[in-house]
């Protein structure tokens, strides 16, 4: 690129860091949820994501033993035992015994209660409590303590919403209405593209013109009339209004004026010599159109399916309105959209389901971003 | 679980087998019907005649069903339903129309899409183009590049959770998990409830969009960058042109083809934007746009579909001119090449 060679190192610096500014600033915000997906569901709450690796702090409540517990020894009655449950790698490092005061005393340090009572809470949760009089009550001393738990990293959060969520199933449901809405445009559209690029009948013209008109049609004029005509063939034959095949047929009636368009100009730049040769050879235009055609058209095959897949699969509203919210149909994104409703601030549920529900476009997208590019200005287009 | 997957790999098969049966299933009979081989010359000619006629049809007329019922006869029926009262029975002539225009909400929309149209397009357009200049001139662009364009795989929903989270408050006080409200306590400022500020909450909301779109404008004003020939650059570094004047000069006049349709592009998705605000705020502190509007008069109450229809038109006659010459433009770019 032109002026690199002029310019000083400073400004060749400068460069370096501006685009580095920008990949933070465009990577940091998907970061925090991966981040935050693998972690512990109490440490995310207690501290920012961004320190996921440093320990973490929190001051919390627990209760001593009772007078039960106590024995005598030198003359002084004494309650020992431990705040921590066993097996915790939380580290004690301040306690107190007056909630306004929670972390008065270091922990291993000696409290003096007062009346001769002394309190020494260790590390690792063991405490001894020591009086000259004999304990009474039902009821352990509550004591406070400030515990620093080490970064702890988990799978248990995909677990949780993949099987007691419901978001495997939803995985799923995205996946059966994926699929077919991908591959059955694509499927419809090569042979229209191909009948109005290389076959003559009347009125071609007029349709390539509608085609193309159609593309300027928002989707949101079709769903009144479509979900009125759903419940009317719903309620006239007693079948279900919401139905995979009734989304499969939406989506490629949203789809195919873009796919038309596209595979069409794709079709027509084939060389007429193929074409022609084969036909001399005997070959029908079903023949010529499966075996030479759509091997040939395989870039823009892959352009539209790959524009067309992330579409459905990124879909909110065309799955709102004619899909149910029941467990067997609803789809992740529906599904992500009632979990913020529902469970608004367990971050630990939202972070995992919306990580999974973005994988699979990424993945999509690093293995074939090529294709991806190269429909995305034909494909511009379409937009939402 | 094992169910589950057999049953969807089943409605997928049955699906996709479906439509594979029709194609293959039509022309086989159009064959058995007319057949071109082993009849006498004669008919066999008449035959092949008569599949040239009926054969692109076949073809075609999948496509020509599916088009006429999502598209033409919905684009119809939702003007004619604009016309009528909430059930479609009763014409009430432009009284949904009256009534949008009166209505606090939709005027409240309406402003709301204005500033989005204002800002979102330029926001993602510059940025991009300052990413796609930027990006040109190091080892590491392409890298670069991919994560910003990322952005572009993450469907809204996934995006608003994101930002949600970037946003989160928790009161004075307490740690912010929210690394916007983490910054703004740790520079010494109060955390706020961003999405719920009126009129400021907006932006927030732009962010996601912004985020989600920028990396589309780069890869398209990238590619277009690339197409200028170097010798028009080198003439100006050799008549000593500035890197600015460079830019500014040289270069943007050259892809101001590019921008036009990027720039037309991200305008129309933001006159459709709707999932962004549905998850983050659902209209509620005067975030409320058009799209949204719509998809609430669907359902609000049992759903008024004549005052749902009106928004749709109006969301289409906004849509349709900028579409129109985009395509225009999209077409005159790549004829170029």
């Amino acid at each position: 690129m032109a002026g690199s060679s002029g310019k000083s190192v400073v400004g060749r610096f400068g460069v370096h860091l501006a685009v580095l500014f920008f990949v933070a600033l465009w990577t940091v915000p998907t970061l925090g949820i991966l981040v935050s997906s693998l972690r512990d569901k109490d440490q995310i709450i207690a501290s920012g994501w961004w320190t996921a690796l440093t320990s973490s702090t929190r001051t919390e409540a627990g209760r001593l033993g009772t007078a039960a517990d106590q024995v005598e020894k030198d003359g002084r009655f004494q309650i020992a035992g431990n705040l921590f449950e066993e097996g915790e790698s939380r580290k004690i490092t301040a306690f107190g015994t007056r909630s306004q005061e929670p972390t008065r005393y270091k922990a291993g340090e000696v409290a003096d209660l007062g009346d001769g009572e002394t309190l020494q809470v260790n590390e690792d949760g063991s405490y001894v409590y020591a009086s000259p009089k004999a304990f009474e009550g039902e009821r352990g001393r509550r004591v406070y303590y400030s515990a620093s738990s080490p970064p702890k990293f988990t799978t248990q959060n995909y677990r949780t919403v993949l099987f007691s969520e419901g978001i495997g199933r939803s995985f799923l449901n995205s996946l059966t209405v994926t699929i077919p809405a991908t591959v059955i445009p694509i499927l419809i559209a090569a042979f229209a593209a191909y009948a109005l690029a290389w076959m003559r009948f009347p009125g071609r013209a007029l349709l390539i013109a509608v085609i193309i008109g159609l593309l300027v049609v928002p989707l949101q004029m079709s769903l009144i009339p479509l979900l009125k005509l759903y419940n009317g063939v719903g309620t006239f034959f007693g079948v279900p209004s919401k139905t995979y095949l009734g989304i499969w047929l939406a989506h490629t009636g949203f789809g195919l004026p873009f796919a038309i368009y596209l595979l069409r100009s794709y079709i027509a730049g084939l060389p007429r010599e193929i074409m022609e040769s084969a036909r001399i050879d005997g070959a029908s235009d079903f023949e010529i159109f499966v075996k030479i055609v759509l091997p040939l058209s395989f870039p823009v095959l892959a352009s539209f399916a790959i524009f067309q897949f992330l579409w459905v699969w990124n879909d909110l509203l065309v799955a709102m309105v004619f899909l149910g919210t029941e467990a067997d149909q609803i789809v992740l994104t529906a599904k992500l959209n009632a979990l913020l409703g529902s469970r608004g601030g367990d971050w630990e549920i939202l972070t995992t389901s919306a990580f999974v529900t973005i994988i699979v476009p990424l993945i999509v997208f690093f293995s074939l971003q090529r294709y991806f590019v190269r429909g995305l200005l034909a494909g511009s287009v379409k937009g939402g | 679980m094992a169910s589950q997957i057999f049953s969807a790999v089943l409605v997928i098969v049955i699906g996709v087998g479906g439509c594979v049966a029709y194609f293959w299933g039509a022309n086989k009979l159009l064959d058995l019907v007319f057949p071109a081989h082993g009849v006498s010359g004669g008919a066999a000619v008449d035959n092949l005649r008569r599949q040239g006629l009926i054969r692109p049809w076949l073809f075609i007329g999948p496509a020509m069903l599916i088009l006429i019922v999502y598209l033409i006869y919905p684009v119809i029926d939702t003007l004619w339903l604009s016309f009528h009262d909430r059930g479609g029975q009763n014409f009430i002539g432009l009284a949904n129309y009256e009534w949008a225009f009166g209505d606090r909400e939709f005027r409240n929309s309406i402003l709301n899409n204005v500033l989005w149209l204002a800002v979102v397009p330029a926001a993602c357009t510059f940025l991009g183009l300052i990413i796609a200049v930027l990006t040109d001139r190091i080892w590491w662009g392409t890298i670069a590049k991919s994560l910003i364009f990322l952005p572009l795989a993450i469907s809204f929903v996934g995006a608003s959770v994101i930002w949600k989270f970037i946003y989160e408050y928790k009161g004075e006080g307490q740690t912010q998990i929210g690394i916007l409200n983490a910054i703004v306590t740790g520079l010494g400022g109060d955390p706020h409830v961003w999405i719920s500020i009126p009129f400021w909450n907006n932006f927030f909301l732009m962010v996601i969009l912004i985020w989600i779109q920028t990396g589309f404008a780069m890869v398209i004003l990238s590619s277009a960058l690339r197409g200028i020939p170097e010798e028009t650059i080198e003439a100006a570094v050799i008549d000593g042109a500035n890197p600015f004047q460079i830019f500014w000069k040289i270069m943007v006049p050259q892809i101001w083809g590019t921008i036009a349709v990027v720039w037309t592009t991200i305008t129309i998705l933001v006159l459709k934007v709707f999932d962004i605000v549905l998850t983050m705020t659902n209209g509620q502190w005067n975030s409320q746009v058009l799209a949204n509007l719509m998809f609430d008069w669907m359902f609000r109450g049992g759903g008024d579909f004549g005052r749902g229809a009106t928004i749709a038109i109006i969301i289409m006659i906004a849509v349709i001119p900028i579409m129109v010459w985009n395509i225009r433009q999209a077409n005159k770019e790549t004829g170029g090449h």
